[in-house]
């Protein structure tokens, strides 16, 4: 019988089993996180697992996004993640959402589930997806990662605080494990943590990290656990007002000039202006006839390494002589 | 006094060390200690870092010798 290894521990048993195959859970974000967490919980008989990635696989995903292969590149993440899951296990239900999470679709999407576990990797979702889970009264499975470092939490559990008790102020420092490069290991152990969070809330087991803040660092090898205060005006907010969207955009000082933003599109923070062209450095050779070739154009990155290749690049191997990289990227064209 | 910080995240790297003692001068707040090391290290967005002070993420309170404060930074990587 498929679940008998579980089964047999006391926290599961066959009342428990029933437990998960009655239960809902919804990844938003099936990337570095939502793979492990979303192979062990389609593993493990939850009933019903939703799968939510308006993106598609993409070869510098497969070192870390364990659920692809080199045939599943360009192809969308859900639908693969679907496909691939059921093979494990054809007992479940498991729902692809080839969508983004906005403040239009959140609530709705989060009523269908009983918990959500967040697999994304920014700042302006997990906001989203922590105020739509007060609005909807469910708990969310969260973690982030930094390079070799991981935050691991479950916000809005049993009166338990939420993101916004933790930070209640966020940073126009959003750095993605694209940007500062990361082992994929990291994200791996986060996903899987985030799924035995969710085990343990569905079957009522163990200590939910509901109130406290699991840091993990996988080079030193030390954990540590915070506690939370629960900060009720940071919920109140909420409940009151509905989703507050945070936006990670900025503005440039500088605004007479142009600009070429060689990051890629979900790199933060982001400038929408007139001035600014937005082409990623992997894109630039195809798209050579939208870069202006006679006045001044700055090009800049996260920290300038990829924008100087980018001018190199475009001077030696396309003639461009009025490119000027900007040392220091971004941080230093911005306010604040 | 000594007290103990635990740097995480970009603040690690802005300090160039994940931990350092320091001796400061009773009476001081976390909130005061966290001021000085951000300028010290000219940290940048202060105040979204979260400070613990031996590992409870509440930064209203004195310091006493011995303690531990970690400066947490928010990030969201995945």
């Amino acid at each position: 019988m498929r679940y008998d290894r579980q089964i047999k521990l006391d926290i599961v048993g066959v009342s428990g089993q029933e437990k998960l195959g009655n239960s809902s859970v919804l990844i938003v974000g099936v990337g570095g996180l939502g793979c492990p967490a979303a192979q062990y919980l389609a593993g493990a008989g939850i009933g019903r697992i939703g799968l939510m990635d308006h993106d598609k696989v993409s070869i510098t995903n497969l070192h870390r996004q364990v659920l692809y292969d080199g045939f599943d590149v360009g192809k969308p993440k859900a639908l693969v993640a679907k496909e691939k899951l059921q093979r494990v296990n054809s007992e479940i239900e498991i729902v692809a959402i080839e969508e983004a999470l906005t403040i239009e679709n959140a609530e709705m999407f989060f009523n269908q589930y009983d918990l959500i576990l967040d697999g994304t990797d920014n700042f302006e979702t997990k906001y989203l997806i922590n105020d739509a889970c007060i609005l909807a009264g469910k708990p969310w499975v969260y973690a982030s990662v930094y390079k070799n470092e991981g935050q691991l939490s479950v916000f809005n559990y049993q009166g338990g605080p939420s993101y916004r008790c933790l930070f209640p102020k966020t940073t126009r420092q959003n750095v993605s494990c694209e940007a500062t490069g990361v082992l994929g290991v990291t994200p791996g152990i986060l996903g899987m943590l985030q799924a035995a969070e969710t085990l343990k809330i569905i079957l009522g087991a163990g200590n939910v990290l509901s109130g406290k803040l699991k840091l993990i660092n996988i080079l030193s090898g030390t954990d540590q656990i915070l506690k939370i205060q629960p900060k009720q005006e940071e919920i109140e907010k909420i409940r009151k007002q509905g989703i507050i969207p945070v936006r990670i955009d900025c503005e440039i000082k500088d605004a007479g000039k142009t600009y070429l933003d060689v990051r890629e599109a979900f790199e933060q923070p982001k400038v929408n202006s007139e001035n600014v062209i937005h082409i990623p450095l992997g894109s630039l050779q195809d798209r050579l006839s939208e870069i202006p070739n006679l006045e001044e154009v700055l090009v800049f990155c996260q920290s300038g390494i990829r924008s100087r290749k980018a001018v190199e690049m475009l001077q030696k191997e396309f003639g461009f002589q009025n490119l000027k990289n900007v040392e220091g990227g971004i941080e230093t064209l911005i306010d604040g | 006094m000594k007290v103990t910080i635990k740097y995480f995240g970009m603040l690690a790297e802005a300090a160039g060390k994940d931990e350092e003692t320091l001796e400061v001068k009773g009476g001081l707040s976390a909130t005061e200690l966290k001021d000085q090391q951000i300028r010290k290290y000219q940290i940048s967005d202060p105040e979204s870092v979260q400070l613990a002070v031996n590992q409870d993420l509440n930064s209203e309170i004195e310091l006493k010798e011995g303690d531990e404060v970690a400066f947490l930074p928010p990030f969201a990587g995945g």
